[in-house]
């Protein structure tokens, strides 16, 4: 094996463990600065017991439940009742292949980008890994075998899919000033000015979508505990109910970092090195995800799907529409 | 090294295609069918087409297989033996059928009418501008009328889907 063939393979491992450590960890800090940051602002003080401030928590969660016991209903469907949270997770994290998070750093002579790949249609992969996270969640609501499960999973079908849409098209006006599909051009092309401020409609519609898009309040129809029990995931117990709140999280970390990648100007920044304003603006990206839900109550059904396709829609387009004017009128 | 990945995808495609004609439970036919859609698009990508193969994930296993997934889901099919032989007369001329469509479609792409542009397309050339870029460029100027008729084609077909759905308008 030559040694050029070598450090391209050990520098691509080296990145793909790298970012999925890292989110792995974001997730477990995730869930304890969710329920801190939520409880004080409820004017609680939320897990104070284990470590200081509650800060082993989430280890003692993670440990409880792998110890819990794993039931599987008679009548389930077990193949998929077992596949299905794996196939919530796995989409969740594939879509880090394609995200920047710093600029070149030269490492023992070789100068390594910091994104694991760049393809050409990267904006178009995203989309394409997102659309399959569907499926752990419609299969894990069919295969329980319970109604109150199959419907969680078909309400999230219907919203995931309404929402996906304005998801795309919001990012449409982006990519339509980039003039490329590619992550790091877009990333490169905010150097001087960020696309929110060029986007400020764009931005505001890819966030309500990715909130809806990943099932969170006041979008959480799929598991509204009143109507539906806990939705999809009601029949679940032990790790793979582990799995689904990790897929949970790690899809909110990934719409945090397109949002981060296509509107807030990626790894820029003055000062700071560029991995760190990732991580900062990725921090306050989920911050404010957990600043909606202890703000905003949950949405009825039919409001979330007059919101999407008779507000959100006809605003993506006409923000496309005005993107394409703008451009035509300035050459 | 290419090859080998061929003969491996080209196999998975094959055999969940079989195992989902075979499948009697629709949920995991309908599995099957996102499994092939899936190994479709690597396909699409060893052959350098990796507009078509995002496409192929995004709209058909993404989109229209949630959708089918919906309907099979929502109306919960039982596995019925008896509806399987609803038709007792249909095997021998489904499997003419099915062999005169196979001519067709080997008549067809052997023919001049799928060619396409062939001379300066090279793989090095598409590679250079980019794949999206050359296939947008192309259907905003060589193909502007198909393409435009197709979009009108799927509009009608939107509208008339609804007017099916929802009588009272």
């Amino acid at each position: 094996m030559n040694t050029e063939l070598f450090a391209y393979l050990v520098i691509a491992c080296t990145k793909i463990v790298l970012v999925f450590g890292v989110v792995q960890l974001m997730i477990i800090s995730m869930i304890w600065l969710e329920r801190k940051i939520m409880a004080h602002m409820q004017v609680r003080l939320g897990p104070m017991r284990v470590g200081p401030h509650g800060l082993l928590q989430p280890i003692a969660d993670g440990i409880k439940l792998l110890f819990k016991e794993d039931i599987i209903p008679a009548k389930a469907s077990k193949f998929l009742f077992i596949v299905a949270p794996a196939m919530a997770v796995i989409p969740s994290m594939l879509t880090f292949a394609v995200i920047p998070f710093g600029n070149k750093v030269q490492i023992f002579g070789y100068s390594v980008d910091l994104v694991i790949t760049d393809i050409n249609i990267g904006f178009l992969y995203i989309f394409g890994v997102s659309s399959l996270g569907i499926y752990g969640i419609v299969m894990a609501g069919w295969a329980s075998n319970n109604k109150y499960s199959l419907l969680g999973g078909i309400r999230s079908a219907a919203q995931m899919i309404s929402y996906e849409l304005t998801l795309g098209l919001a990012l449409i006006g982006v990519v339509m000033l980039t003039e490329s599909l590619s992550l790091v051009d877009v990333v490169n092309a905010q150097a001087k000015l960020w696309n929110i401020i060029l986007q400020p409609v764009g931005f505001f519609i890819y966030f309500t979508s990715a909130i809806a898009e990943v099932n969170r309040c006041p979008f959480d129809l799929p598991e509204a505990e009143s109507e539906l029990v806990a939705g999809y995931h009601t029949e679940y117990s032990s790790m793979k109910f582990a799995m689904f709140f990790m897929a949970e999280y790690a899809n909110m970390i990934t719409v945090s970092a397109i949002a981060v990648t296509f509107f807030l100007g990626g790894w820029h920044g003055p000062f700071l090195p560029p991995v760190v304003w990732f991580m900062l603006k990725l921090s306050g990206c989920l911050f404010f995800f957990i600043w909606i839900r202890s703000t905003f109550p949950r949405l009825r059904y039919d409001q979330l799907m007059h919101f999407g396709w008779k507000f959100l829609l006809p605003l993506s387009l006409l923000n496309i529409l005005i993107t394409g004017l703008v451009m035509v009128v300035k050459g | 090294m290419s090859e080998y990945l061929f003969y491996i995808v080209a196999a998975i495609t094959v055999t969940t295609a079989v195992y989902l004609i075979f499948e009697k439970n629709p949920v995991f036919g309908a599995l099957y069918l996102i499994q092939t859609m899936v190994s479709l698009a690597v396909l699409y990508i060893l052959l350098e087409a990796q507009f078509v193969a995002a496409v192929q994930i995004i709209v058909y296993a993404g989109a229209i297989m949630v959708l089918f997934l919906f309907v099979i889901m929502l109306l919960n099919l039982d596995i019925k033996e008896e509806a399987r032989n609803a038709l007792p007369f249909q095997r021998i001329p489904a499997i003419l059928m099915g062999i005169a469509l196979f001519t067709v479609i080997c008549i067809v792409i052997r023919s001049k009418l799928l060619q396409g542009k062939q001379d300066q397309y090279t793989t090095a050339y598409v590679q250079s501008i980019g794949n999206t870029k050359l296939i947008g460029n192309l259907l905003f100027t060589d193909y502007l009328l198909p393409f435009e008729i197709t979009s009108i084609l799927l509009f009608v077909a939107a509208i008339g889907a609804i007017m099916l759905a929802k009588r009272k308008l």
